[in-house]
Parts: structure tokens; C-alpha cells; sequence
């Protein structure tokens, strides 16, 4: 009878869990999302996880959104998704010495929340996020530089900047690659999947997987406390097996 | 603007479910009307003053100041206005101040809000510099799409109609007024600019926005700036800017400068800090330009629209 009761009890507050007041994001989407990257682990939406960008989309082929984790300690990775896309994990990030924050410019197929989730070493995801409007059409357009000759010329080009300071620095990496989704008729789908930034000795310092809906010739910032270590490069590969390796310009 | 769907084949098919349920709907929509008035700013001169707003479903677009100049031979038209129905509202404001014909339309640059009401003026010779009809071919489609799907129901039965003749600057003389065409680029990559020599009114385009924040999808600030001098340097009685309220002396230019020369400045100065894309929204506005309505809006699409050039010549390759 008591096991029936609490049984009785977990039905009844999983449907209130599940229920959309549960998102402060009101998304159509988000119980189905949940349990499909987050399974069953506990899930608290929290202030400490900030997704920034704009209201509206301009260009829904580049839409700036940052993420920015403070006061959280443990930080092991980092999910974005975008609920309403037609691929809806965007990137995931581990800092490994470098500071939970991360910068980037994706594409919006229609307006859809943007999230980050953040998982802590105690197994908790710590959720934030924000809407952006957009008209759409992000991910379904060919890439621009498919519409030029020469774009495999430039293929994993990589141009850099260091910002240096005392108490924190960034680093800027902008990589040339088309990263198509294989959602534009008769172009498959082409990206870059893996980045990290690595020191002189090999050693990690950020770790980014990265999916379709990355933007083309993506841009990232990073962020270090204090000076950044020496002899930064930014290694990689995209879904062809062809490489990256460049030395971060300081 | 850049967007890319298919938005208005859904709201096409919404309307069409709607019209189905509700016999009403389709009669209602007949009664959208722009309350376009004319307000006379010189002799044989009249401009239709837009409301200093963005795109939305109840100002239909009226968001943009046409004109036209009533001469001895007939009617000559300053842009056409945001869609079809504007258009076909500004053809019977104007037959309220006149009984003569239209001759002639001009479209000072290619944005949606100045050309989609061509459709209304079928038959009647309209021109614009090359590089416009270029952009109205290009993004006709699109700006129609996205203006429907900003504006509903105002936009319905609207086709861009890119304007049919490739006018040469210099001077026109049309039935007693001595109109001068001068080629500029800058807000786009064709901006005309029409002076009435006779009446001494300048019709400067989107070269000039006052009390409302400048758009910059197209704009190259520098070819912008260099369009400033040049405006500066014409005499005339009054301005009537693309957007806002037409003034007798230089300030909408002047205004106009000061915010693209902050602009440019904030943005250059973000990427030599290293700033992100995503960390410019909350940027400080100057009080001067803060108090000019959209500018917030403004500035956030502005960054989409030109901060990538900035933030490359920051970065340096790396092997």
C-alpha cells in the first residue's frame, strides 16, 4: 500500500514536473528534449548559467549567442541545443583549465529557445537559456561559400588573436570551412566535429564538439584566467577526416 | 535584410483556412486602410509622412515617406510605398489634390518599403539607378516574404516589380520643374537623391533618417559618409528624409553623420578589444542617439549586419 502510494506520488509529480510551466522557456519541446540528453539525472534551471544574444535573429545563418558560467564549481561539459531546430544540439564544451565561457555564431531554422546545460561533477545539469525570433531558414540554405570556386582553398584556414590580461584573457579562432548541415537539396552534410585547444606540451585546455548547426567559417572565443599558457594551438577535424592544426597568433 | 523562407506560402494557406471558417475575414482585410495623408511641404509638393516605427501588423509598413510633385504635365512620384494596397491608397490620395495623371515614378533605392508598391503603378514609366533595379530583381522575392511575414494581411497581393528603366543622373525637366538626379551609394549600393530645383525641395532617401535610428543591411558607412558631404554641400528649402519629418535646415544630415560616425567607431573599437557579437547587445548608447526611437533595435541589427568586417582585420592567420 505505501509502495503504491509513493508510486501514486512520483506519477503525480513527474506530471507536474513534465507539465511546460516546468520551462520557463514555455518550449513545446523541452520534456522530450530532457529526456533525451538528460535522461533521468536531476535538472534545476539556474540563474548561474547565462545564454546571451540577440532578441531577433538578423541573419539567421549567423546568430551570435554567448555562454557564460559563474559560480558553479565542477563544471565537467557543457550541452547547447536549440529546441526548435531541425538539428537540435548545436555544440558541447569542456573546460579543462580554460573558463566555462564560450562564444559562437549559429544557424536558427525558425525562432526556438537557445540553451546551455551545464553538468556538475555531483551528476546535477544546471539549465539556462533564452528565446531568439527568427524568420528561418538557417539550416535548409546552402552554405555562401558553396557559391564561390575556390572555397577548398581555403578549407581549415585558421586565423587568430590572443587579448592578453592580468586577470583574464581571451583567445578569438576563426576557422574557414562551409559546415553544411545535409539539409540544403544535394549537399551533404559537411562539418567540423571536433576542436581543442592544446598547449606546447599536448596538454587540453578546451574541448568542443561541434555538430551541423555550428555556422559557416565559425568564430569562438575563449576564456582564460590570467594570461593564457604558451604555445596555444587549435586542433581538430571535421566529419572527412580532414585535419586542423594551427598556432594560436598571439 | 537577409531572410531566407518561405513564410508567406504558410500565411497564404493560414488565410485561406481562415477565409474558409470565417466568410468575414477576407472583408476585413479589404478595410485595412493606411490613412495616408498628404501634407504639403512646398508649392506643387506633397510628402506622405511614415510612422517612425519597424514593420509590424499595425502600421501595415507605413513606416516610410513617399512624395510626389503635381507639374504642369502630370504627376511625379518619389518612391512607391511598402506594398500594393499602400500604393493603391497613395494613388487616390493623390487624386484628392489633383486630377492629373501620374507620369512618372522614381525608387530611390532598392528597400522593400520604397519600391513594393510599383505593382500599383503598371503602365506608367518608373526608374531608378542600375544598381537598384539590381537589388530589387536580387531580393525582391525575399523582402516580400519577410515583409508579409512582419505586416500580415497589408502585404497580401503584393509583387516586387523591379522598376523598368535605368535612369542616367543629370537634370530633368518635367512639366516646369527642373528635377536633378544625383547618383550616391551608401545606405545601399544605389542611392538617388532627387532635387526640385524649381521648388528648392530635396528628397534625399535613406541617405537621410531623422528622429529615427538609420538602417544599415546594406550600407557601406564610408561610402555613407562621403554621400553626407556631398548632400551638404546642396542648397535647398527643405529635406525630406526617407524616415521622419522633413526640416528646412541641415540637422537630419547632421544627425544622420553623428550616429554613423559613432557607429563605426563603437564597432571598430569592440573588435579591437576582442568583444563578441554576443556581448555588443547591452553596449552603451550615447544619450544623443538613445532617445531617437529604434536605435536599440537598430544597433543590435546593425552589429549583425557590419561588425564581422571589423573583427577580421583583427585577426591574423595562423599556420
Amino acid at each position: 500500500m505505501l509502495r503504491c502510494g509513493i508510486l501514486v506520488f512520483l506519477l503525480w509529480a513527474g506530471a507536474v514536473h513534465a507539465a511546460a510551466g516546468d520551462d520557463p522557456l514555455q518550449s513545446p519541446q523541452w520534456t522530450d528534449l530532457k529526456q533525451r540528453y538528460l535522461g533521468a539525472a536531476r535538472v534545476v534551471f539556474d540563474p548561474q548559467v547565462v545564454v546571451t544574444g540577440p532578441k531577433v535573429a538578423e541573419d539567421s545563418m549567423n546568430v551570435p549567442v554567448g555562454v557564460k558560467i559563474s559560480g558553479l564549481a565542477d563544471v565537467r561539459r557543457v550541452l547547447v541545443v536549440a529546441d526548435l531546430n531541425p538539428i537540435v544540439k548545436v555544440l558541447e564544451f569542456s573546460a579543462q583549465g580554460a573558463l566555462p565561457v564560450l562564444h559562437f555564431r549559429m544557424k536558427l531554422q525558425q525562432g526556438s529557445p537557445v540553451r546551455a546545460m551545464a553538468e556538475t561533477a555531483d551528476g546535477v545539469w544546471h539549465v539556462g537559456g533564452i528565446w531568439i525570433d527568427a524568420s528561418g531558414g538557417g539550416c535548409t540554405a546552402p552554405s555562401v561559400g558553396r557559391g564561390t570556386a575556390n572555397w577548398h582553398e581555403t578549407l581549415g584556414q585558421v586565423q587568430s588573436r590572443v587579448w592578453p590580461g592580468e586577470q583574464q584573457s581571451r583567445v578569438k579562432v576563426n576557422i574557414m570551412h562551409p559546415m553544411d548541415t545535409g539539409l540544403a537539396p544535394g549537399i551533404p552534410a559537411f562539418f567540423i566535429e571536433r576542436l581543442a585547444l592544446q598547449d606546447a606540451t599536448g596538454r587540453e585546455w578546451m574541448r568542443i564538439d561541434t555538430f551541423e548547426p555550428v555556422s559557416e567559417n565559425p568564430v569562438f572565443s575563449f576564456d582564460f584566467p590570467g594570461t593564457p599558457p604558451p604555445g596555444l594551438s587549435l586542433v581538430g577535424r571535421d566529419n572527412n577526416g580532414n585535419r586542423i592544426n594551427a598556432r594560436v597568433a598571439q | 535584410m537577409s531572410w531566407r523562407c518561405g513564410c508567406r506560402a504558410a500565411g497564404l494557406l493560414l488565410t485561406v483556412l481562415l477565409c474558409g471558417l470565417l466568410p468575414g475575414a477576407a472583408v476585413a482585410s479589404d478595410d485595412l486602410d493606411y490613412g495616408l495623408t498628404p501634407r504639403k511641404v512646398a508649392d506643387d509638393t506633397w510628402v506622405l509622412i511614415g510612422k517612425t516605427e519597424d514593420f509590424n501588423r499595425s502600421n501595415g509598413g507605413n513606416i516610410v515617406n513617399t512624395a510626389f510633385i503635381v507639374t504642369t504635365e502630370g504627376v511625379v512620384v518619389i518612391d512607391s510605398g511598402p506594398s500594393r494596397r499602400y500604393a493603391q491608397q497613395m494613388r487616390r490620395a493623390i487624386a484628392r489634390v489633383t486630377e492629373k495623371p501620374v507620369i512618372r515614378v522614381f525608387n530611390t533605392h532598392h528597400h522593400p518599403d520604397h519600391f513594393l508598391g510599383n505593382q500599383a503603378f503598371a503602365g506608367i514609366p518608373t526608374s531608378a539607378l542600375a544598381a537598384t533595379i539590381a537589388g530589387q530583381k536580387e531580393e525582391g522575392g525575399a523582402f516580400t516574404d519577410n515583409v508579409y511575414r512582419l505586416s500580415g494581411d497589408w502585404i497580401k497581393g503584393t509583387e516586387p516589380v523591379p522598376a523598368g528603366e535605368s535612369l542616367r543622373p543629370g537634370v530633368q525637366s518635367i512639366g516646369g520643374h527642373e528635377l536633378e538626379l544625383i547618383s550616391l551609394s551608401g545606405h545601399t549600393s544605389g542611392d538617388l537623391v532627387v532635387l526640385d530645383r524649381s521648388t528648392g525641395v530635396l528628397f534625399a532617401g535613406d541617405l537621410v533618417f531623422y528622429q529615427r535610428a538609420p538602417t544599415t543591411p546594406h550600407a557601406s558607412i564610408a561610402q555613407w559618409l562621403a554621400a553626407l558631404d556631398r548632400l551638404a554641400t546642396v542648397s535647398y528649402r527643405v529635406l525630406v528624409p526617407g524616415h521622419g519629418d522633413p526640416v528646412g535646415d541641415g540637422r537630419a544630415i547632421e544627425q544622420t553623420r553623428r550616429y554613423l560616425v559613432w557607429l563605426e567607431d563603437a564597432l571598430r573599437r569592440a573588435a579591437e578589444r576582442g568583444d563578441e557579437m554576443s556581448e555588443l547587445f547591452g553596449l552603451a548608447i550615447p544619450a544623443e542617439f538613445a532617445a531617437i526611437p529604434l536605435s536599440r533595435e537598430e544597433f543590435a541589427r546593425s552589429v549583425a549586419h557590419l561588425y564581422r568586417r571589423y573583427e577580421s582585420e583583427t585577426l591574423r592567420r595562423s599556420r
